[in-house]
């Protein structure tokens, strides 16, 4: 921590500082009041009819429903991957590590066109999903594939480093006091997880909450059924109706602060936990 | 903020775990777990990568090779690096100076501060392009005045620029506050009281000690700016030729059925997200302390 005595011995504190929140309120808080300064413009009868219309309210259903599964989808296969990654010894372990990252870099819009042609009817995997009866491609099912894609690095790169500063005393000494693997596996290691992975199922959830890319290739993006509350948004501005549009992106956008609080929330106790255990 | 993983201690880590009595799975649980954790890798990020060069190839070479040379394709590829040529440079110079501000100076309201540069990340691409549809757009706060001085930025490319500054704009500064708060004031306190001048201390010790920070930010700015689609395709308009970026024309040949050559324009993004991951992982391996943040979404 800085003491008072060193208060503003470096410079650039005005510049650097004045650009910074010039640059911020240009670009990021101006624009963004606009969502909440137009939708004030609308009446509450209007923002109700716009937001509370049944294909919308259809689209928040399958927007949180699909990702809310997609991250728990996430949540146990992120913890098996970090576990394999941190724990084993595997041959491309390193292609594997690096790779995990794959959705962070590649373009939403090349994701979404190779999961449509992979689950798509004769596709690489649809052509035997589809005789089983299971239909990926233009349905909700593929909106929730998508949604597995981009989330899965959150829940490993949470999960990771934590699994990596884990103390191996603590799993030494609950062996040594005769608890068997499997025991000491659930009640000591995975207890301490808990933060980690509730962060990066939240993480996970956020992001596909608001994705778009990835999921109008393969959704199909029928009304009702498998439309998707960011396409509603853009469906309403290619029809003019700018305010209709604002209102549901102002649902969304408090949607996302609601959660960047939990998020932050989390972490500080994930920080927390680690603080206490080094 | 999230996570830190120093990826330097994971691959030789791993065998420690496996010598020791205590912290070893048995044979069959390692077996069972890195079935279901690779096969989950493989299907759900291996196979859709693999499937882009494929069908990417699929017409053969001549197709591959027509596609991205077709005007059109020229012109959006050119389109994606000129937006990247300014978006990049203009998030990289915010970034450090941002991280400056924050790390080396005391003052009140950081925390809100560090929030509000996150924010990007947690706001759905759709709605980036919508909010300066609402600035910019013909109903929007300064429609009327722009088009009375004949200035278009929606459907236009300043549009494409903002909403690609916009959703990469935390990319450089959150890698850069984290780093430097730990690294503290004292070396910059220092080569001043030895008398050095502010621009000598910036390059001489500041850099040094960020430069493969930045690197990594820059990298994963510049990814993200080459492949946003969402919030790009709210404001380009899709006017072939003029304002399609690479992913939206990727999306315009595959909406026409074009498959083939949509690939082989999603081939070459696909590379791209290669090429930086590559980049990624060797900054990791110089630098093992860099922090490996999550962007949040």
């Amino acid at each position: 921590m800085a003491v008072a005595s060193t208060r503003k011995v470096l410079p650039g504190f005005g510049l650097s500082l004045g650009f910074t929140l010039a640059y911020l309120s240009l670009v990021v808080l101006v624009p963004l009041s606009a969502v909440f300064l137009k939708t004030a413009s609308l009446t509450l009868d209007a923002f109700w009819q716009a937001v509370a219309a049944p294909r919308v309210v259809a689209s928040y259903k399958l927007t949180f429903g699909a990702s809310l599964l997609a991250a728990a989808i996430n949540t146990v296969f992120g913890l098996m991957l970090a576990w394999s990654l941190v724990r084993y010894t595997f041959p491309g372990k390193r292609i594997v590590d690096a790779l995990v990252d794959l959705p962070f870099a590649l373009p939403t819009a090349v994701a979404g066109i190779a999961l449509t042609a992979l689950y798509a009817k004769n596709g690489w995997l649809g052509q035997y999903l589809e005789p089983l009866g299971i239909k990926v491609a233009f349905t909700p099912l593929g909106v929730l594939v998508a949604l597995v894609f981009i989330g899965l690095p959150f829940v490993v790169r949470t999960v990771q480093p934590v699994l990596e500063d884990l103390d191996t005393e603590i799993e030494e000494a609950a062996a040594s006091l005769g608890a068997g693997r499997w025991q000491t596996v659930m009640r000591v290691v995975l207890p301490t997880l808990v933060p980690a992975l509730l962060t990066g199922f939240a993480l996970a959830f956020a992001r596909a909450v608001g994705e778009y890319g990835s999921v109008i290739f393969i959704a199909g993006n029928l009304p009702m059924v498998s439309e998707i509350t960011p396409l509603i948004i853009i469906t309403k501005l290619e029809q003019y109706d700018y305010a209709g549009a604002t209102a549901v992106a102002s649902v969304m956008l408090v949607a996302s602060f609601v959660l960047l609080l939990i998020i932050n929330g989390l972490q500080s106790w994930t920080d927390r936990r680690a603080a206490r255990a080094s | 903020m999230a996570a830190i993983a120093t990826t330097g201690a994971l691959h030789s880590g791993a065998a420690r775990f496996e010598a020791n009595t205590a912290t070893r799975d048995p044979q069959w649980v390692k077996g069972v777990v890195l079935a279901l954790s690779l096969g989950f890798f493989a299907t759900f990020l291996l196979l859709p990568l693999v499937a882009v060069f494929v069908e990417a190839f699929r017409r053969g070479w001549a197709v591959y090779i027509a596609a991205l040379v077709e005007p059109d394709a020229v012109s959006a590829i050119r389109l994606t690096l000129l937006t990247a040529a300014i978006a990049v440079p203009l998030n990289l110079v915010f970034g450090i100076a941002a991280a400056w501000a924050i790390t080396k100076f005391d003052f009140r309201g950081k925390q809100l501060l560090i929030t509000f540069i996150d924010l990007p990340f947690s706001v759905s691409p759709v709605i980036a392009g919508l909010i300066y549809m609402l600035v910019f757009g013909a109903q929007g706060w300064l429609g009327p005045w722009l088009s009375e001085h004949d200035i278009k930025v929606i459907f236009a490319v300043p549009g494409i620029v903002l909403a690609t500054i916009f959703v990469t704009f935390p990319f450089v500064a959150r890698e850069l506050i984290p780093l430097m708060q730990t690294q503290g004031r004292d070396e910059e306190e220092a080569a001043l009281v030895l008398g050095a001048s502010g621009w000598q201390m910036f390059r001489k010790v500041t850099l040094p000690n960020i430069k493969w920070a930045v690197l990594y930010g820059v990298i994963l700015c510049n990814a993200r700016a080459m492949g946003e689609f969402g919030a790009v395709s709210v404001v380009s308009g899709h006017i072939r030729g003029q304002t399609n970026t690479m992913p939206l024309h990727v999306e315009i040949l595959y909406n026409e059925y074009q498959f083939a050559a949509a690939f082989a324009v999603a081939s070459l993004l696909a590379l791209l997200a290669l090429v930086t991951l590559v980049i990624k992982a060797y900054v990791e391996w110089k630098a093992p302390a860099l922090h490996n943040q999550i962007e949040a979404p």
